[in-house]
């Protein structure tokens, strides 16, 4: 069954839901957000996309990044944080920021924790892949 | 400059296990390549450390270990210690010196192309530098470390022919065995470690503790020793390892892997030989294993199961001799080791040959070989010689001393193990091992009238004509094994000052003396004679003895017992499986819930009485949005359809997440919010499969107590809430919290910068928690769906290793 509004209004709201989630992850040091609200907000791109299109679509989607290779990188990212803390000489896991003067932008702070929430945006997204494509799946008759 | 030399010294030997490490993990890519010649690479590994120890040999024999350490788990106090003294040295040597050889004789074995032969070159590098670390290690944890690696190496080297089932199945046993054994062990050291406040070898043997619990360490130490050095009753093990190549047979024989239990005892004998059971245990099982393995011997037609059986007998003798904690017989057991690692290195060796060339073992089926290769002939005839004890070879030389020590006087045994048992035990495992080293010579090499005949009936002949010369190279490694025993038996100076600081090294109370060919006539060498003449007797009456052995019911074997426990526990396991997990998942969910409300019931109800009550609603709102809450639930309990429970669900769930907001924990309330859109959507997914009803239960006792424990765990929640909410004793870490997150974590959002850097480590679980329930979604659904077709992966699998075993002919 398909809807003509759902998958018009999806096509509308999917790039943005996706680009929202992106400044939850990069805001959520601040303000309200995180790695895992982000995450969050784009698996229910996703799912919206996969209710409106159909698992048909959404696995040409999913066959250029496969939804394990994503569980399987945000498990390094966040891991690589903590490994690089310890070379650093610090303590596992333990942050550290680097401070950029950015022509035009300004005043910049990166922090080590950025990446680790990346990670846990990147293994929310996966799972919700995975399970999409699991159970979504057609069943064999 | 004293400093400089400690300096190089440091890493030299971690170096040289690396390096080892190192070519492990070279050798698949190399020998897409080279081929066979990956062997040669991966030789290095042992010839540089076997040239090593050479040139570190003088400073070591003159009684100066060479000590390394490198932390490890520094909280534990666990360091990765290495230590080589001249015992160490006699097995460096062993291990890597033989090493080197078999590496160099497997390039000669392996002649057909093979796509899994880098991976075997790798697996045997690996198990080369475990043993190697093993007699290196001074430290007990990491000993322990690499004597689980060698058991898993060698399991993997067992089982290489894994297409064959007798293969898969004795390095399953040897695994089984061994690893055993292994807890064992590991229990035995800690209890060792703790008694003598160190884990340090050296500083654990300088220093022995003693008492009940040693005494209690020692024995799980030793049944460690004795199934990895394969003593009765847990010996079945090596003769099933032959099932591996030959040179990994060779090398399992001779110098690795069996030898890490004699090492274990040699190591442990003379400071713990005191405690009450050691003595009459550990010589009684090395003297029983001597005959048990001698007698099997005796009657076996495939020349490596009769040398495997040999090995065994061998192990028995070492174990009796380094085991008694007396300096003569430690002295005498280190002679062994060396002239036994040689000799039964080169006799594997041997037999590989005549397999390669004649494509059987059976001695039945051989015949007349000695004119076909007179060279290999000549080295296997020397190689026996020492095993048989015969002068001027050096097992002869090592015989002799086991003799002279067994002839010491019975007070220095202990009470009640007299030296007289002992050496009776040992003087007929003697004869049994001169009986079965002729029977191999006669039956690899001698011209047969009976061959073919009985057992052997129907099957082909060997004779000298259809088999060709081995190449020089091929035969090359066990010509210098054998000629190393003739060498150092007619000139046993050579290894005077190695064997006797050897000695020392394990016993100080040993007194060096000078090893000699010949001693006079005394009763070792009357024994000697003895030995020999009824060892001919037994061989020239093998019909006889033949004929007596099948008369006589084999003894309850010890394979058999392996086999009923292994079987009893597969039954065991799956009766207690289908008891526990029987499918029913609310009977799972009620086991979880009632365990929930009745193992901390007490504790929450005697706090009960002691509330601070909290205020109902600070909010008009939040009485409001609790009573809609209340309502879904009741909703969702009295739903009939699956899909109409789901969303009043996900109304419980925004209703909750209204509250968060009402108690201004904006990232709290979103996160719910979306959790519960998801879990709606994923719901509705996993609905498809099931009926849209609910099963109505007939039973209505079944249907209240579900009710029951349904209701008691929700006032149990409810009390807990209460509860946790009044049990603070302690300031609150909030505030703290919140006036850190700024300048030492840079972020505002208290929440987030607790999820990833003030509690990162949790969130780290977490995510992992959701990559594992990830992979197990995917492949719960996958395996219940290919269910009756077998999965894709498996047939994906099958048709690469078709593909890889077709490229490999093609080669």
């Amino acid at each position: 069954m398909r809807s003509l509004i759902l998958e018009a209004g999806t096509r509308a709201v999917f790039h943005t839901m996706l680009l929202f989630s992106v400044y939850l992850l990069f805001a959520g040091h601040n303000f309200p957000g995180g790695g895992f609200i982000g995450g969050l907000v784009a698996a229910a791109a996703f799912v919206l996309y996969y209710i409106a299109e159909g698992p048909g679509h959404l696995r040409k989607t999913t066959r250029r990044v496969r939804p394990e290779v994503l569980l399987g990188v945000g498990i390094l990212l966040a891991a690589a944080v903590g490994v690089a803390a310890l070379a650093g000489g610090a303590a596992f896991l333990e942050s550290g920021v680097i401070e950029v003067e950015v022509p035009i932008i300004g005043h910049v702070e990166a922090s080590s924790v950025l990446v680790f929430d990346l990670g846990v945006y990147t293994i929310v997204v996966g799972l919700v892949l995975v399970i999409l494509e699991s159970l979504g799946a057609e069943m064999p008759s | 400059v004293r400093r400089h030399t400690s300096l190089t010294w440091e890493l030299t030997l971690l170096a040289l296990l690396a390096l080892h490490g190192l070519l492990a993990a070279l050798a698949p890519p190399v020998a897409r390549r080279w081929g066979r010649g990956v062997f040669l690479l991966c030789a290095a590994a042992p010839a540089a450390t076997t040239v090593w120890v050479v040139t570190r040999a003088p400073s070591v024999l003159a009684g100066e270990a060479a000590v390394e350490s490198v932390q490890w788990a520094e909280g534990l106090g666990v360091s990765v210690d290495l230590r080589l003294d001249a015992f160490g040295l006699v097995m460096v040597a062993l291990v890597s010196g033989i090493g080197a050889l078999i590496f160099w004789y497997a390039h000669g074995y392996f002649t057909k192309p093979r796509p899994d032969l880098g991976k075997f070159a790798g697996v045997l590098t690996a198990f080369a530098g475990s043993m190697l670390g093993l007699v290196l290690a001074d430290n007990v944890l990491v000993l322990f470390v690499f004597w689980e690696l060698t058991s898993i190496t060698s399991y993997l080297l067992i089982g290489f022919e894994d297409r064959k089932a007798e293969a898969r199945d004795a390095a399953l046993q040897a695994l089984l065995v061994t690893a055993l054994g292994g807890l064992a062990l590991l229990g035995g050291l800690v209890i060792l470690g703790q008694a003598a406040g160190t884990y340090s070898l050296s500083a654990m043997l300088a220093e022995p503790p003693a008492g009940g619990v040693v005494t209690a360490g020692l024995l799980l130490c030793l049944v460690g020793a004795f199934t990895k050095s394969a003593q009765v009753p847990f010996h079945t093990w090596l003769p099933g390892a032959m099932a591996a190549p030959t040179p990994v047979s060779a090398y399992l024989h001779s110098a690795t892997m069996v030898k890490a239990g004699v090492y274990l005892i040699a190591r442990l004998a003379p400071a713990f030989a005191v405690a009450p059971v050691w003595r009459p245990l550990v010589i009684g099982v090395g003297v029983a294993t001597m005959l048990v393995g001698g007698y099997r011997a005796l009657r076996q037609h495939d020349l490596k199961l009769l040398l495997a059986f040999g090995t065994v007998s061998q192990l028995g003798f070492m174990i009796a001799l380094l085991g008694a904690g007396i300096p003569k017989a430690t002295f005498a057991g280190v002679a062994l080791l060396i002239a036994h690692g040689a000799f039964k290195a080169a006799v594997f060796m041997v037999v590989g040959i005549v397999d390669h060339e004649a494509g059987t073992r059976d001695l039945r089926r051989l015949t007349g070989l000695h004119a076909a290769m007179p060279a290999t002939l000549l080295v296997a005839a020397v190689a026996t010689a020492s095993m048989a004890g015969l002068p001027p070879l050096f097992g002869f030389i090592s015989k002799e001393a086991a003799l002279e020590a067994f002839l010491l006087p019975a007070t220095d045994f202990g009470a009640d193990m007299g030296g007289t048992l002992a050496l009776l035990g040992v003087v007929v495992g003697s004869i049994l091992t001169f009986a079965y080293s002729a029977r191999f010579l006669w039956g690899a090499f001698a011209r047969k009238r009976d061959v073919g005949g009985r057992g052997a009936a129907g099957r082909e002949v060997v004779a000298a004509g259809d088999v060709h010369a081995p190449p020089r190279s091929f035969v090359a490694p066990a010509a210098l094994l054998a000629g190393a025993g003739l060498v150092i038996g007619l000139a046993p100076r050579l290894v005077d000052v190695l064997v006797n600081q050897a000695a020392l090294a394990l016993d100080p109370r040993w007194q060096p003396q000078a090893i000699a060919l010949w001693h006079g006539v005394n009763v070792a060498l009357a024994l000697t004679v003895l030995v020999v003449g009824t060892g001919a007797v037994l061989f020239a009456a093998r019909r006889t003895v033949e004929r007596y052995q099948a008369l006589v019911p084999p003894l309850p074997g010890s394979y058999d017992a392996y086999q009923r426990s292994v079987r009893g526990l597969v039954a065991g396991a799956k009766r207690l499986t289908g008891v526990v997990q029987n499918g029913s998942l609310p009977t799972y969910l009620m086991v979880i819930m009632l365990t929930v409300v009745t193992l901390p019931a007490p504790f929450v109800i005697g706090l009960l009485w002691t509330p601070a009550v909290p205020e109902f609603a600070a909010h008009g709102l939040q009485t409001v949005v609790s009573v809609l809450v209340v309502a879904a639930t009741l909703g969702a309990v009295a739903a009939r359809r699956r899909f109409v429970a789901v969303l009043f669900l996900g109304a419980v769930g925004y209703g909750v997440a209204i509250l968060f907001v009402i108690h201004g924990a904006p990232d709290l309330a979103l996160t719910q919010l979306l959790v519960e859109t998801l879990i709606v959507v994923l719901f509705v997914l996993v609905l498809r499969h099931l009926p849209d009803r609910f099963a109505r239960t007939e039973l209505r006792a079944y249907r209240a107590l579900r009710g029951a424990v349904a209701i008691a765990v929700g006032l149990f929640v409810f009390a807990f809430t209460l509860v946790a909410g009044a049990a603070r004793t302690r300031p609150s870490i909030s505030g703290e919290y919140l006036a850190r997150a700024l300048p030492e974590a840079h972020g505002r959002n208290v929440v987030n910068v607790i999820l990833v850097d003030f509690r990162a480590l949790d969130t780290l679980g977490e995510i992992v928690v959701l990559v594992v329930a990830g992979i197990g979604i995917a492949s719960l659904v996958t395996a219940g769906w290919l269910g009756g077709r077998g999965s894709r992966a498996e047939q994906r699998g099958a048709a690469a290793a078709h593909d890889r075993l077709e490229e490999g002919a093609d080669r």
